[in-house]
């Protein structure tokens, strides 16, 4: 049995945790819904004023775009290569599988300032492959660590029955195993769009034209050109903030079970 | 033709072509070319001129570098091992008391970590304002001889940019705690009680003990995090006041793109790397050893 005080004990400190994690969320909805400070707008007005002035329209966009490109080709490829760790045995197995595990610890610090030049030279630099492939790869090594460890998990007498049946390891893949693995390719995808979503570092250094800047590099632009109040930066961070947060609201309980699964399995 | 089960398949190279071909273009091959210009002194346009591991030398021996890896250091204490004592602490009462509520508490906790940087940036520089709401809310407590720009304080500076990993780390690592603890069988506490073992002797004896894995999991991803704060430095504080907030991720882009030392940069980019393999695996091989 828990006692009165304890229980009373609990729940305050719960709360005291709770408000420090959405007092600065709480920080900018009241500034982005408040009275704004030049633009004479108020309330939901400061959204569209944003929208308008720091050209969030066109980084979301360009997010967007990136985005589902990105989760897109690197969730089919992390799914290929986890099926082959996962399945298959072959030659140099281990070596292959520990090289992809260092592009998990791999910062994009280190390798960033390389690409830049390289990708320079080659005239990739501020296109939509500059912002998206550099991604793509550190995706990627994630993603086939991901993968391999559900496949691994996977049942081997559906796939042997299969086999028997003369279905080819294609077949297998997409229409044997694949239906099963819905949870961990959901989880998967929550979280590189997540990350490619928030990323900051690559978009900064690969892009120079405006056109292709995504959400949060858009974001920290207007925020060093509009310094006159604070109403429309915080309108413009929310702007930024929602799609990934309605995302994981939306898939949260999924998401969060997922992914401690995959992380304390190995 | 089948091949029976766990026959040598060929075919395995072809789905691992795609994936391996993008990774090794711009990870692996960048990875190389980063230790390679490393070792020169380049400015990013003309020809570069070897300068062997002068460039690692300065990592050790420039002071404004040394201080970036020590600030380093510093926010691993704010990002890893304050979340891990307020994590374990939270976890553990989560886990006991059948709290209502628990769904929402556990995705407030968590909902800092999927809000962009940039974003989580842009509202902490408004908290720790001249007039923000926290100097607001140390005056109405009558403690306005603290008040001050927190961010444009040689002191505080770092210790404030500290705060807001703390902020966001918190919630992941309670999260990832409270799944350990819930796997928990009831019948060690039941065990532990019998022994005549308090709350808190319960705590290091059963709970502590059983949650090792998630603590080497949380330990990893929150220590990287600090390792690799680069966005939260950029939009609030650019290393300043002085360099009293540069860190080694701040200073990798500032010397490539701002000051052209693209040698340099390179360098402290492959520090970082070796840094962050290092504790990663010292943190797993710790949480391996002791549970066997």
């Amino acid at each position: 049995m828990i006692s009165r005080g304890e229980r009373v004990a609990n729940y305050v400190i719960l709360s005291v945790f709770a408000a420090f994690a959405l007092y600065p969320i709480v920080v900018i909805l009241a500034a982005a819904l408040g009275p704004a400070d030049s633009s004479g707008t108020a309330g939901l007005a400061n959204f569209a004023a944003a929208w308008e002035i720091g050209r969030f329209g066109s980084y979301l966009r360009t997010s967007l775009a990136v985005s589902v490109f990105v989760v897109v080709v690197s969730v089919v490829l992390s799914i290929m290569s986890g099926y082959a760790f996962g399945t298959m045995r072959f030659r140099g197995r281990s070596v292959l599988f520990y090289l992809f595990m260092l592009g998990i610890m791999m910062p994009s610090e280190a390798v960033a300032v390389p690409l830049y030049f390289d990708l320079r030279s080659l005239g990739l630099i501020d296109t939509f492959w500059s912002i998206s492939l550099p991604q793509v790869a550190l995706s990627v090594a994630f993603g086939t660590f991901w993968m391999r460890a559900y496949f691994l998990a996977s049942n081997r007498a559906i796939v042997e029955a299969a086999r028997l049946d003369g279905a080819s390891s294609w077949r297998i893949l997409w229409q044997v195993l694949l239906p099963a693995a819905r949870p961990a390719v959901v989880t998967l995808t929550v979280l590189v769009f997540m990350w490619t979503w928030n990323e900051f570092l690559i978009p900064l250094i690969m892009v120079t034209s405006e056109s292709l800047r995504t959400a949060p590099l858009g974001l920290a632009f207007f925020q060093g050109q509009y310094t006159s109040g604070f109403t429309l930066l915080a309108a413009g961070s929310v702007i930024v903030a929602t799609p990934v947060v309605i995302f994981y609201l939306f898939l949260q309980r999924h998401f969060v079970r997922g992914l401690l699964q995959g992380a304390v399995r190995e | 033709m089948a091949a029976p089960p766990g026959e040598p398949r060929r075919v395995a190279y072809l789905y691992l072509l795609p994936a391996f071909a993008v990774y090794a273009v711009f990870l692996l091959y960048p990875i190389g070319r980063a230790v390679q210009i490393s070792l020169y002194d380049w400015d990013g346009l003309s020809l570069g001129t070897w300068a062997g591991l002068d460039n690692y030398v300065a990592v050790v021996a420039d002071e404004g570098l040394r201080a970036a890896f020590a600030h380093a250091l510093v926010l691993i204490v704010f990002y890893a091992a304050g979340p891990l004592v307020i994590g374990l602490a939270l976890a553990a009462i989560l886990n006991h008391a059948k709290v209502r509520g628990l769904g929402f508490f556990r995705t407030v906790v968590f909902l800092p970590q999927v809000i962009a940087m940039v974003v989580v940036a842009v509202a902490w520089r408004r908290v720790y304002a001249p007039d923000g709401s926290l100097n607001s809310l140390l005056g109405a407590l009558g403690l306005d001889s603290l008040t001050r720009g927190w961010l444009g304080d040689y002191t505080f500076a770092l210790p404030a940019v500290g705060v807001v990993g703390t902020w966001f780390e918190t919630g992941l690592v309670t999260v990832l705690l409270l799944a350990g603890m819930s796997r928990i069988p009831a019948s060690l506490y039941e065990a532990a009680r019998l022994d005549g073992a308090g709350a808190v002797r319960e705590f290091f004896a059963v709970t502590l003990p059983s949650v090792r894995a998630e603590i080497a999991v949380a330990l990893t991803l929150t220590v990287i995090a600090a390792l690799r704060t680069f966005d939260l430095v950029y939009v609030t504080t650019r290393g300043g006041p002085g360099d009293s907030t540069s860190v080694p991720s701040y200073e990798v882009y500032h010397r490539a793109f701002g000051l052209g030392q693209v040698g340099s940069a390179a360098a402290i980019g492959v520090t970082l790397t070796v840094v962050i393999f290092v504790l990663s695996f010292g943190i797993n091989r710790f949480a391996d050893r002791r549970l066997t």
